[in-house]
């Protein structure tokens, strides 16, 4: 089902939560809204669910208005951050929850509902837990079980909220594969929240970064990352090197083989777009090559900027970890750069 | 000789102290009364328990505390839901007011009742012309008595319970497609329940054993409105004190026995909804 949001506005007394918001997302993709916290997207991804309702604005879910619908009647699955998994009840009735809660006419039997949750909790790979209460599960299972639940009335827009933000490293790993995995079975039309940008860039199809209540950029993970549409989107989607354009640092930038022309005033420069040699003339040498860490198959260099001035600011480069060896360079070592390709700002 | 040692420091002076406590407060006491009671022969025994007038005490006493309890728990949780749901004017002072009657001289919350109550008084009077009703010295008197007595303890148990109840779960059934009856029976209820009870079980332990307020609005008529801790102090005024021990005894075993009766509910009830 595919989902359009219009002039989607909300305040929270003063603070001003979200600002005119426009937006579509096509039937079957998986998008995430991404933005550090406090930017709205949680409010927004509420204001969908009919979980919170927006001051402006409608919210129409496959061409019909639902913005005066009850959350009960949106046809939708949330899933919480924190599961909020009825604790009160086994992993099987939770599960069942949406199917005996419909009236008489549409609930199905008995027998239909314990078939159905069993496959769900199959599609989750949990079922051996279906006898159990929630407070006796993992993170990692709780929240398999939300997602199964809330699939159970077969819902046409899948909502997530934050749904791997409580879990362990290790564990939101496996989880953000097996969502993608499961979204590709399914294909239902699916948005979750996260201020994790890798996240959002490995489980998506389409990204929507928002600030301070406002989009600022939407597209596919490639498109975000290769074409920023600002300074902020640009800073938040991985590691950038800011340079602010004066006199001494566009001279450094040009010895680097970089083309400062009037693009702009503030260069961004990604770490793997520094190439590092060694100098041939230490007196002319771009840089000093500080530290480094390993990453696994890439090697973080730390890198201090050469310059007559007091500006003796820290850059950060990455290369594969066999390049890396070629390099022979040690701590302290002067290197020469040569800086592939930036994106400019006013 | 090896000494087991504890994780937690301070077993022994804590688990003294709450054995020397309980010997003093409650173990000498109760055993005392037991003793004196073992100086009479089982006949007697029989005897003083089965008079009409004692039976019909027990009768009075224990049917309108179970009334008045559960009328407190279902006052008390609504009570507990506006204090915790919804923010309005005066909610600090309506949250003061609660605990009045914990502090308030029992007799003297059963003079006011009683007052009132009584058909010539205030809200009495409206009762009495246009129901037929009279509340104040009959047994009714005594259940409105033990409400306002009783409604606190169901109050304050339930309102942390219901505080700490997480509200994602409401939402997660409304997006469900749950509507607001089926939130609250199968959701919001449940998990309320045992702290409930525990209210109820106060509530009722309370309304057993309270004397101050209900003397006073009871009318304390012999086979209709007398309570047994009336009974127990009409016998020591006579100095029976052979027959008062005894009614004593057999309250003291049937309070006990419920209690434990709704302890075990209680129990199975958590077991059954995963929180044991």
């Amino acid at each position: 089902m595919s989902i359009l949001l219009t002039n989607i506005s909300k305040r929270f007394g003063q603070f001003s939560a979200l600002h005119d918001i426009n937006l579509e997302i096509p039937e079957g993709e998986l998008v995430a809204l991404l933005g550090p916290s406090g930017c709205g997207k949680t409010t927004l991804l509420r204001i969908i669910a009919g979980l919170e309702k927006a001051d402006h604005g409608r919210v129409l879910l496959s061409g019909e208005d639902k913005t005066e619908q009850h959350v009960s009647h949106r046809g939708i699955g949330f899933v919480f951050q924190h599961y909020a998994l009825f604790r009160h009840m086994t992993v099987f009735n939770n599960v069942a929850f949406g199917l005996r809660v419909k009236n008489r006419r549409q609930r199905p039997s008995e027998a239909q509902i314990a078939s159905k949750v069993h496959a769900l909790l199959e599609l989750v790979q949990l079922d051996w837990l279906h006898d159990r209460y929630p407070d006796q599960l993992s993170g990692g299972q709780r929240q398999r079980i939300a997602l199964a639940r809330a699939l159970a009335v077969e819902p046409s827009v899948l909502l997530l909220d934050e749904p791997f933000g409580a879990l362990d490293a290790s564990v939101r790993k496996d989880l953000r594969q097996w969502l993608r995995n499961l979204h590709h079975e399914l294909n239902v039309t699916s948005i979750f929240v996260t201020h994790d940008q890798e996240e959002a860039m490995e489980v998506a199809s389409q990204v929507v970064v928002l600030n301070h209540g406002r989009i600022e950029q939407q597209g596919s993970p490639s498109d975000i990352y290769d074409h920023p549409a600002n300074e902020f989107v640009s800073g938040f989607i991985g590691q950038t090197n800011v340079f602010t354009l004066d006199a001494h640092d566009a001279e450094w930038l040009q010895t680097t083989g970089l083309q400062v022309t009037q693009q702009g005033a503030i260069a961004h420069v990604r770490p793997h777009d520094i190439e590092i040699t060694k100098a041939l003339d230490s007196s002319k040498a771009t840089a000093v090559l500080k530290d480094w860490q390993h990453l696994g198959a890439l090697i973080r260099i730390e890198l201090i900027k050469n310059t007559d001035n007091d500006k003796k600011t820290t850059l950060f480069a990455e290369m594969p970890n066999e390049q890396f060896k070629r390099l022979q360079v040690n701590k302290g070592d002067p290197v020469d750069l040569n800086i592939r390709q930036a994106h400019w700002f006013h | 000789m090896t000494q087991k040692s504890h994780i937690m420091p301070g077993f022994r002076p804590a688990i003294s102290f709450t054995l020397f406590y309980l010997c003093l407060v409650v173990l000498i006491p109760l055993s005392t009364l037991v003793f004196k009671s073992l100086q009479l022969s089982w006949a007697d025994y029989i005897n003083i328990i089965s008079h009409k007038r004692v039976v019909a005490s027990f009768q009075v006493s224990f049917v309108t505390a179970l009334i008045a309890a559960v009328i407190a728990s279902i006052f008390g949780f609504i009570i507990a839901w506006v204090l915790v749901r919804y923010p309005f004017p005066g909610k600090r002072l309506l949250d003061a007011l609660i605990d009045l009657p914990f502090a308030l001289p029992t007799a003297v919350a059963g003079i006011v009742l009683a007052t009132i109550y009584q058909p010539s008084g205030l809200i009495g009077k409206l009762l009495m012309d246009y129901f037929g009703v009279q509340v104040a010295y009959q047994p009714l008197g005594i259940v409105v008595a033990l409400i306002f007595i009783s409604i606190p303890f169901v109050v304050r148990t339930v309102e942390p319970v219901l505080q700490e109840f997480d509200t994602k779960m409401e939402e997660a059934a409304s997006s469900l497609g749950a509507n607001r009856l089926q939130v609250f029976v199968k959701i919001i209820f449940p998990n309320i329940f045992p702290a409930l009870l525990t209210g109820f079980a106060l509530a009722f332990a309370r309304g057993v054993g309270e004397y101050g307020s209900v003397i006073f609005i009871a009318g304390n008529l012999p086979y209709v409105s007398e309570i047994v801790p009336l009974l127990i102090v009409t016998k020591l005024e006579q100095y029976d004190y052979a027959g008062a021990t005894v009614i004593a005894l057999t309250m003291l075993m049937i309070s006990f026995l419920l209690l434990l009766v709704i302890n075990l509910l209680q129990r199975w009830v958590r077991k059954r909804s995963g929180q044991l």
